[in-house]
């Protein structure tokens, strides 16, 4: 009869706090873009965008590198989900935050 | 009966990728829902990640070309300035429009130019086009994780309840940017 082996969640682990910290960045990089206008020329990246080509490409950057970096870590290891999970979801509420209009034109 | 080839864009990028993404939440759901050890079979569980792995990996594919359509081709034309002193650069029908007054071919400028409708700019496009963004990051990690884990999602609760919450929020994204684009292409359509 055929076993099935379980895999190890840290890959999983790894895929969900890389989408958070990528969440994370993009919500930073559009608090920084607002608050700082030297930032924001820094993000345009193409005239015709605007600096949403630079804060969308950066976070893109940042959350691959992340992933690749966490998956490394990660790849044999069996961690707790429930944290990791619960830490990319307040990551990933802060990247919201960080993207509603009403929070960033406070800065 | 045409549309022009800005309208075309705007039309493939809303009405085609981003409602594909919108409509195919509910089936991808309902498979992730359902796959539990507990009420389906292992070969029904077979079946149900094979469409799962489709769903997910289409979803994403669609999620990142609506919002790399949107942000760089239709996106640059919804914010394109009225030229103030036509100058030789200027296109010839960008002229006449200016000199019309008419806002009407640049859609920001024709929504901040009313304060009864620069609110559709200020709040809507300005959280439409970053809040968009998050869908296709979470649906790929969603992806890639179910053809990684397969059928041990049947049996990992704890996993397969990050995942559907990822999701969850993927959607939850790309519906919030999906209503403001249908409500500001009403308010400012492009031509």
């Amino acid at each position: 009869m055929e076993t099935k082996q379980t895999l190890n969640n840290g890959p999983a682990a790894a895929a969900i706090l890389a989408a958070g910290i990528g969440s994370f960045a993009f919500g930073l990089a559009v608090c920084l873009s607002q608050a700082v206008k030297a930032v924001a020329n820094f993000f345009t990246f193409s005239v015709a965008v605007g600096p949403l080509a630079g804060k969308t490409t950066s976070s893109i950057v940042v959350w691959l590198v992340s992933w690749i970096i966490l998956s490394l870590m990660l790849k044999n290891r069996q961690v707790s989900l429930a944290k990791v999970f619960a830490a990319a979801l307040v990551l990933i509420a802060l990247g919201l935050l960080g993207t509603f209009p009403p929070f960033y034109d406070m800065l | 009966m045409s549309l022009t080839e800005r309208e075309l864009w705007a039309v493939l990028h809303g009405m085609c990728l981003g409602a594909v993404f919108l409509l195919a939440f509910s089936g991808v759901m309902v498979e992730l829902w359902g796959l539990r050890k507990e009420l389906v079979t292992e070969a029904g569980i077979q079946k149900s990640v094979r469409r799962l792995i489709i769903g997910t990996w289409t979803m994403a594919v669609v999620a990142w070309l609506t919002v790399i359509s949107g942000t760089y081709i239709v996106y640059p034309w919804y914010r394109a300035k009225p030229p103030v002193q036509p100058a030789a650069a200027v296109s010839a029908s960008a002229v006449a429009a200016a000199e019309k007054n008419d806002l009407t071919q640049y859609p920001k400028a024709y929504l901040m130019a009313s304060p009864n409708t620069s609110q559709w700019h200020t709040f809507g496009m300005e959280w439409k086009e970053h809040v968009a963004w998050f869908s296709p990051i979470l649906v790929t990690a969603v992806a890639f994780i179910v053809s990684r884990y397969r059928g041990q999602l049947a049996q990992d609760k704890m996993l397969r309840w990050s995942v559907m919450t990822l999701f969850v929020l993927s959607f939850a994204a790309a519906a919030v940017a999906g209503l403001f684009g249908a409500f500001i292409t009403k308010a400012a359509p492009l031509h």
